[in-house]
């Protein structure tokens, strides 16, 4: 269905990639978002905040980010698409809903707008280093979906996607972009609401003395119930039955965990999104995402003048990982070569893939700045010696 | 032969809260002579007795024994992580402003680990009902200090004696901004009810402070008896002063416990303030959240629901 033009500013605009992922929050139909101020992400809820009042959307900033992940898994019970943005720290408080919020299967984004770290870090420099974070933060086991622009118009499309995927899968997606597309201006292109396409999560039409909340049906997603519907469903944090009801034993948990991480795994076809430049014959395959995909171009460029074959992977969607198409690519080349904003994190996720069959060189940065295009241009002349 | 023994009746008449209950959870968790069952029966009545569409109640608990309140209520029911049922619930609140929300959960869970929710959520006077049982233990994993523990009072892990002051709770909801606040225990079970439906119909953020009995934990550790031995210290030591000064109620040890209504305002509420003031500052361009919710789509169109059905089949 198309999406309600309320929250659409359709046209040509100049805008800073936070300001793109607060306008694509809202064109995406997002009206609840609940957030606690921090650099550099404070930006996407300044503009969300002056904008909510004229659109029927409510911001509210919370007391921390634990309330504002908690706020944020309970407004969607009653249907309202929510949102919350923050950087690292805060990332951190947000883990214990976010697992909440996989438990419960409640769709919603967080925005993480990555700085440099460990703790305070670097609050107003870039980083990717919470992307290891971002899959398995919180405790126990689940699947979730995560995705990094490379652009503020990225920024914008891709929030649109975030929405329809969080919908789709029930399942909070984690928006990672970092502090260099956060704070970039450029141009924004934004269509008219009848060209932009939502996808809202099933609401069920199961009479409620029928209604399970848990019942998948055979389908990986269950059936969606709004809280004020009459459903006077139960949902827990606990390991649950179909009925929403806490059952503490190993058969119970077998069945809910497992159905919790096959509705993503069975569809990574679906979810995953990545872009491939001359992979065909390539020698080497840069893996890239986010601000760090834009810097990677120059290093494959000045290798392609010194005659080497290099190929590109863009990670769009970084999780659920394109597992498929690294095995495939590792039968052909020499070795991938993965560039990012941290110590070696997707790096491992490449080599668990490649198996072997093709080297994975790393080319770290620390944070706090975008790599040195000579630096991955090295790590690939490096790896076709 | 074996003499046939007359059968006793079943019950015809159901329990006047069974509506109110998920019957197929029953028997509870909760132990013997536990007083946290008296307050949801309190609080069952009181809904029953009040005039609301039970379908637009949601209530939502945190972790602990009161955080399985939700889990027993027939309504729409939350039950959430440690400390976080008040921002859940201020989520569901905003999200769907016609519903009515009430927070049921433990001391522990509310001013413990969840303590600075609760203090916010009072100062913007978030629309809430905040109900919280307050055993001065926490029962669930064991008996461990409180928050609200009574000096002197001994927990597992306070062996020789608490010796951190505990929180007087009326005055903490009070000074932060609650606009009806109560206090009564268990053995209230009238004045209770009668407080719920007080505070049921008042806007705001409402809190009421149940003291009950812990006769596993608190009672055990302490050598006060049985359940039945508290709430007759409760029936000697309770004193009801309405519109006590809530900075004089504090709890001390095996001491008098004042109960009552100590606040009762009607201030404007955390929406009204933010409705009124978009009114005023952006006049006609104020979009107010629906009160359903902010839906982009009709529910009821249920072609679209069926297309996107459909569309997802397809894939």
């Amino acid at each position: 269905m198309k999406t309600d033009p309320a929250g659409v500013l359709t046209g040509t605009h100049y805008l800073d990639g936070d300001f793109a992922c607060g306008e694509g929050a809202m064109a995406a139909g997002c009206r609840f978002v609940a957030g606690y101020p921090i650099t550099p992400s404070t930006e996407v809820v300044e503009r969300i905040s002056r904008r909510f009042p004229m659109i029927g959307g409510t911001f509210i900033q919370m007391e921390d980010e634990l309330a504002s992940m908690a706020a944020v898994v309970g407004a969607s019970w009653t249907g309202t698409k929510s949102l919350t943005v923050t950087s690292g720290p805060g990332f951190s408080l947000m883990m214990e809903n976010i697992g909440l919020g996989a438990m419960m299967e409640t769709p919603c984004v967080v925005v993480n707008v990555q700085r440099g770290g460990p703790s305070t870090g670097l609050p107003t420099m870039t980083g990717q280093a919470d992307m290891m974070q971002a899959r398995w933060g919180s405790h126990g086991d689940y699947e979730l979906i995560a995705m990094s622009p490379q652009s503020p118009q990225e920024a914008f499309d891709l929030m649109i996607d975030a929405f329809n995927l969080s919908e789709i899968y029930r399942v909070p997606v984690m928006f990672m972009t970092d502090e260099c597309v956060g704070h970039m201006t450029e141009k924004v292109v934004i269509p008219p609401a009848e060209e932009i396409e939502i996808v809202p999560r099933i609401l069920t039409r199961t009479p409620p003395e029928d209604y399970l909340p848990y019942r998948a049906n055979g389908n990986d997603v269950p059936e969606f119930a709004r809280a004020g519907d009459g459903y006077r469903f139960h949902t827990t944090g606990l390991t649950h039955d179909e009925r929403g009801y806490p059952v503490m034993s190993a058969e119970c948990q077998e069945k809910c965990v497992h159905r919790l991480i096959n509705k993503i795994k069975n569809n990574a076809d679906k979810i995953v999104r990545f872009e491939e430049e001359e992979t065909d014959g390539a020698d080497v395959v840069l893996v890239t995402y986010g601000i760090t995909a834009r810097v990677a171009q120059m290093g494959a460029q000045l290798a392609r003048e010194r005659g080497v074959k290099v190929g590109m992977i863009r990670l769009i969607v970084v999780w659920p990982f394109p597992e498929k198409r690294i095995r495939e690519l590792a039968d052909k080349i020499n070795a991938f070569v993965v560039p990012e904003i941290n110590y070696g994190q997707i790096v491992l996720e490449v080599e668990r893939c490649a198996g072997g069959k093709a080297g994975a060189i790393l080319v770290p940065h620390g944070g706090g700045g975008v790599h040195d295009p000579n630096d991955i241009l090295d790590a690939i002349m490096g790896a076709v010696k | 032969m074996s003499t046939v023994m007359e059968q006793t009746k079943p019950a015809t008449e159901e329990h006047p809260i069974a509506p109110y209950l998920r019957m197929d959870r029953i028997p509870h968790i909760w132990c013997p002579t536990c007083g946290i069952g008296t307050v949801v029966k309190c609080y069952a009545t009181a809904l029953g007795e009040s005039e609301v569409d039970l379908d637009k109640v949601s209530i939502v608990s945190g972790i602990g024994c009161t955080g399985r309140v939700a889990g027993y209520m027939k309504l729409d029911a939350f039950h959430t992580t440690h400390g976080r049922a008040i921002p859940f619930a201020t989520g569901l609140k905003l999200g769907r402003p016609e519903l009515m929300v009430t927070v049921f959960s433990g001391d522990g869970d509310l001013v413990g680990i969840g303590g600075n929710h609760f203090i916010h959520a009072a100062r913007r006077r978030m629309d809430l009902l905040v109900v919280l049982v307050n055993n001065f233990i926490y029962g669930m994993t064991g008996g461990q200090n409180a928050p609200t523990t009574p000096l002197t009072a001994r927990t597992s892990t306070m062996p020789y004696g608490n010796f951190e002051p505990p929180f007087n709770l009326p005055h903490l909801a009070a000074s932060c901004g609650a606009t009806y606040v109560a206090r009564w225990t268990c053995l209230h079970t009238r004045r209770l009810t009668r407080s719920f439906k007080e505070a049921i119909a008042r806007k705001g953020f409402r809190f009421i402070e149940v003291i009950a009995p812990c006769s596993t934990l608190y009672a055990r550790l302490n050598r006060l008896g049985t359940g039945f031995n508290l709430m007759q210290f409760y029936h000697d030591n309770a004193e009801i002063m309405h519109g006590a000064d809530p900075s004089k109620v504090d709890i001390g040890y095996q001491d008098k416990i004042v109960c009552g209504k100590f606040v009762d305002e009607e201030l404007p509420t955390m929406l009204e303030l933010m409705n009124a003031h978009y009114e005023k500052t952006l006049g006609d361009k104020y979009v107010p959240m629906s009160p359903e919710g902010g839906m982009i789509h009709d529910p009821d169109q249920s072609r679209d629901r069926e297309e996107v059905a459909a569309s997802r089949r397809d894939d």
